[in-house]
């Protein structure tokens, strides 16, 4: 099945991601571990833009730039330049930011997502570095705010800004492409995506060939999602009551779930782009193939490995990819248990139960599954009283053995399952009769009866085996 | 009277820093040339420490005069402007960390054109600074309080930079010795900028030997300047009495129209003097002199409507009401940048604007490319360049103010050289008039060695060097 795109949409991004994971700024050698701190205390003279402060570029920020390029197919370019773009805002404390421009680190790249008719291909068309600004926080709202407090704690961290070609056809399209953008990118261990700010979006979109929109300040995946749909929306709208999409720049309120203008195209800043005489060009066309040999694995290439290696299904090994903390966290169960079993167990139950709270892996205990696994397999509890065990550990927290211990979990012993079932067989000789007369469904009834006895802590499957060996041994 | 490193170690040694260094502020005090426009309260306290033992280092009690826009902790640092006074910074740029380390004593901060923009000190916010020489007439500029406190005794020693001659033209106009280094020389980290890619901080002196004295201090490595070379040069071993066999080249175009006289005479005069100490000579051409000028303004200008732009009122300085932060940004920079400032910010900025950009600030590279082509192909015949550093002696205070065009076409013998990066010395070679001459000698990259080698035997075997302010040899 092809997807025929019937708005004729298409969608670009920008994506500015935050390398969170260096150790110092892009320029300075201020921390980057600034997110509990209070505002202003990880500054210095090059980070405020104070005079006569010069910058001091951060080689380990070119490695993790060309990393991404490499893990998104892209070309590395053989001498790299910063630009300054000029434009005064005060969170800008130079009145410039350091970017590139015609010389970015990587380009011509593509990344493979699951799109609307199966794999489809989003190219990268280049992507560079830049400096972050700092933060504005504004009394009160945006539009009527009485004043604003400047945080330059962020100012200089390193960004990578990610720019694609208009290669997306709906919205769900671009959250699919951001999803495995970030994932790509936890992978290579450049960035933590669970920061705030870590990743921020720009998205352009046009509908059936018309003028494109860009819609700034998206700060997440499903933001993106909701900007676009509402866009798409607002543009079919406009055009139905006869008007016409022009050309402007357009603010998302994620608390509204609506698209502000801000300005159109004859607003446009000019940034009188010039080469940064501060910083010397850089050569890395002789750092690719080492940092190529040290490129960790990616997310497809560890899916296609825990079908051969664990010989797990592919869409649980999917599963257990698209998150790299998942696959992680399985590959650790997997050491001590089955595999294919640990498989089942997280992929199938164990995410689900986070989703429904809406909880990361890491509230989960490796050690915890393990447990469970084994008590399962063993035979102590039943399956049922696994997946108890887990939401129980999630809802109120304790370890395995405490929670099945308190609730009684470990199954019953034989002899106790072999009285309660010559009990029910004797108490209801008519159910007996009906099954022995070829009602198969008065067998439920019977296992009913002998669950009911034993509290549940009986294997529901075992008892129904035990049953039928009963009837035939002391009934036929 | 002026004093050289030595004079003043001497006299440490035989009274006290603190007697030196007071002597110095009470003549800083009794001034009447406006040079200093901050003074050092502690200056004395540091003094008193150098003689209780504290006194290692190669400058251990030596004064020194810093330009305005070298940042000092705990010192204003306001580029001669009004954008940024009260603004003091938190931290040493890399030279005054240097100077410290090695002992010398900052008396203040001297006077400036304003954010070094300008060929006179008259465009300073806190007020023009006067020729020792002739209190009528400007020191030169932009350092020219570095120049002046030189020339007037007021300092032995002084910093200054040098962006499209602005330590070479006070000290031509003062009489004092003045270095602008290779680009890359010494590390701008703590200079103001300016123009990043034409600047560099260079000393002022009373002799060629005090020169490399401070460039041994602070010419070393600082990897906080990325365009900062790492090499290791030994500049006073240089100061040889020796030229001969010397091959000097005089460039045509920085002689002949427009270049005053008796300052030509001067200059001829020295380089008849080279040749009876055994150098020779021949002319050559740098037949891309003439785009230099144009370029060179385009260039510092567009890179100054960017570094000019954090000044906003934000974080530092005076700021100006206004309804919203661009109106109140704009306010302060209109109320507080002086007229030579935002006359260059305005061309600057219409220079890199889309649809001049290619016409104006690319072209200016390429010019760029092409000056520098001169100079390469021109010193692969010969050793030292030797030219007017000014095309004229001081000219009045308030004469070219009303006409910034003739201002600018005063540095058309000094900016080539920071198109190309090569070092050049400006030394004294008499006087036109009762006023003094400079000497430009200009050097390969990175051959500080040759041109501090040709000042000093000139330095040596003449008295110009011997003329000050307040007498005539
Ligand atoms: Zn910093």
């Amino acid at each position: 099945m092809v997807y025929e795109n019937p708005d004729g949409v298409m969608i670009g991004l920008e994506v500015h991601v935050q390398l969170n994971k260096l150790n110092s700024k892009l320029f300075c050698g201020c921390s980057t571990d600034y997110h509990n701190d209070e505002p202003n205390t990880h500054v210095c003279p090059v980070c405020m833009g104070l005079p006569g402060s010069l910058p001091v570029l951060n080689k380990k920020a070119v490695e993790y730039a060309i990393r991404i390029g490499l893990a998104l197919n892209c070309e590395i370019i053989e001498q790299t330049q910063f630009h300054r773009k000029n434009y005064y805002y005060p969170d800008l404390p130079k009145g410039f930011q350091t970017t590139q421009y015609d010389f970015p680190i990587v380009g011509n790249g593509k990344i493979v997502i699951d799109g609307e008719d199966g794999e489809h291909v989003v190219r990268i068309t280049r992507a560079h570095m830049e400096e972050d600004p700092g933060k504005l926080m504004h009394i009160g709202h945006i539009e009527k705010s009485k004043g604003t407090l400047i945080d330059y704690n962020r100012s200089g961290m390193a960004l990578v800004e990610i720019v694609t070609e208009p290669d997306m056809r709906s919205p769900k399209e671009a959250r699919r492409f951001l999803d495995k953008l970030r994932n790509i990118l936890e992978y290579l261990d450049v960035f933590n995506g669970t920061l705030e700010g870590a990743m921020r979006v720009d998205a352009n979109i046009s509908i059936g060939g018309g003028d494109r929109i860009e819609i700034k300040n998206i700060s997440s995946h499903k933001g993106a999602e909701r900007a676009l749909l509402y866009e798409i929306m607002r543009q079919k709208n406009l055009v139905r009551r006869g008007g016409t999409v022009v050309m402007e720049t357009r603010h998302f309120d994620e608390a509204r779930g609506v698209t502000i203008s801000m300005r159109t195209k004859e607003e446009e800043h000019d940034y009188r782009y010039f080469p940064e005489p501060d910083l010397v060009p850089i050569r890395v066309s002789d750092w690719v193939e080492g940092i190529r040999e040290t490129l960790p694995e990616l997310p497809d290439a560890r899916r296609k490995r825990f079908v051969s290696d664990y010989n797990v299904a592919d869409t649980h090994a999917k599963a257990l990819t698209s998150d790299i903390r998942v696959a992680d966290f399985y590959e650790s169960v997997a050491k001590e248990v089955d595999p294919v079993i640990a498989a089942a167990w997280v992929a199938d139950i164990l995410k689900g139960e986070l989703n429904y709270r809406d909880l990361g892996i890491s509230a989960f205990k490796v050690e915890d599954l393990v447990e469970i696994i084994d008590l399962v397999t063993s035979g102590k509890i039943t399956e049922k009283s696994g997946v108890d065990v887990i939401r129980t550990i999630l809802d109120e927290g304790g370890s395995p053995e405490s929670i099945v211990e308190k609730k009684g979990l470990i199954k019953v012993e034989g002899d106790i399952v072999s009285q309660a079932i010559s009990e029910s067989l004797k108490e209801n000789p008519e159910a007996l009769q009906d099954f022995l007369a070829g009602k198969e469904k008065s067998l439920n009834f019977l296992v009913g009866q002998v669950m009911k006895k034993t509290r549940g802590r009986a294997d529901a499957r075992s008892v129904r085996e035990l049953l039928i060996h009963e009837i035939d041994e002391k009934y036929r | 009277m002026p004093e050289t490193i030595k004079q003043v170690k001497e006299k440490i040694a035989n009274s006290s820093a603190e007697d030196v260094i007071s002597s110095y502020l009470e003549k800083i005090r009794r001034s009447s040339i406006n040079g200093f426009i901050y003074v050092a309260e502690n200056a004395l306290d540091q003094a008193k420490a150098i003689d209780s033992g504290n006194n290692g280092g190669a400058l251990a009690g030596v004064p020194i005069a810093i330009k305005d826009n070298i940042s000092t902790i705990g010192m204003p640092t306001t580029c001669g402007s009004k954008i940024l006074q009260g603004y003091v910074p938190p931290y040493d740029a890399h030279v005054i960390e240097r100077l410290k380390a090695e002992g010398a004593i900052i008396l203040g901060k001297v006077n400036m054109d304003e954010f070094a923009m300008g060929t006179s000190t008259e465009t300073s916010y806190y007020g023009p600074t006067l020729n020792p020489w002739d209190t009528e007439r400007v020191p030169g500029g932009s350092s020219g309080g570095s120049a002046a406190v030189v020339a007037a005794g007021e300092a032995p020693v002084s910093l200054g930079s040098d962006t499209g001659g602005s330590v070479r033209c006070p000290a031509a106009f003062c009489g004092v010795v003045g270095l602008k280094p290779t680009y890359g020389g010494v590390s701008r980290y703590g200079l103001v900028s300016y123009a990043n890619s034409l600047e560099q901080i260079g000393p002022l002196a009373n002799s060629v030997e005090d020169i490399a004295t401070l460039m041994d201090v602070i010419g070393t490595y600082d990897h906080r300047d990325s365009t900062c070379v790492n090499r290791d040069i030994n500049y006073r071993s240089s100061l040889e009495d020796d030229v001969s066999g010397m091959k000097i080249g005089i460039p045509k175009e920085y002689f002949g129209e427009g270049i005053d006289e008796k300052v030509e005479e001067k200059v001829w005069d020295a380089i008849g003097k080279f040749e009876e100490l055994g150098a020779t000579y021949t002319e050559i051409s740098l037949p891309n002199t003439k785009y230099a000028l144009a370029a060179y303004y385009i260039i510092a200008m567009s890179e100054a409507s960017s570094n000019l732009a954090r000044f906003d009122g934000t974080r530092y300085g005076p700021r100006s009401e206004g309804e919203n932060w661009h109106m109140m940004a704009s306010k302060t920079r209109h109320e507080c940048f002086g007229a030579e400032v935002q006359r260059r910010i305005l061309l600057g900025t219409y220079a890199l604007s889309a649809g001049y950009h290619d016409k104006y600030y690319l072209k200016a590279l390429k010019v760029r490319t092409l000056v520098k082509e001169d100079f390469d192909r021109a010193f692969s015949d010969v050793d030292v360049m030797m030219a007017p550093t000014m095309p004229s002696p001081a000219f009045k205070l308030g004469e070219k103010m009303e006409d910034p065009l003739s201002l600018y076409l005063s540095d058309v013998n000094t900016v080539p050289v920071n198109l190309s990066g090569v070092p050049s010395i400006s030394v004294p070679c008499g006087l036109a008039d009762g006023l003094p001459v400079g000497l430009q000698i200009i050097g390969k990259h990175f051959d500080e060695a040759g041109i501090l080698k040709a000042a000093y035997t000139f330095e040596k075997n003449t008295h110009h060097h011997m003329n000050t302010a307040g007498e005539v040899i």
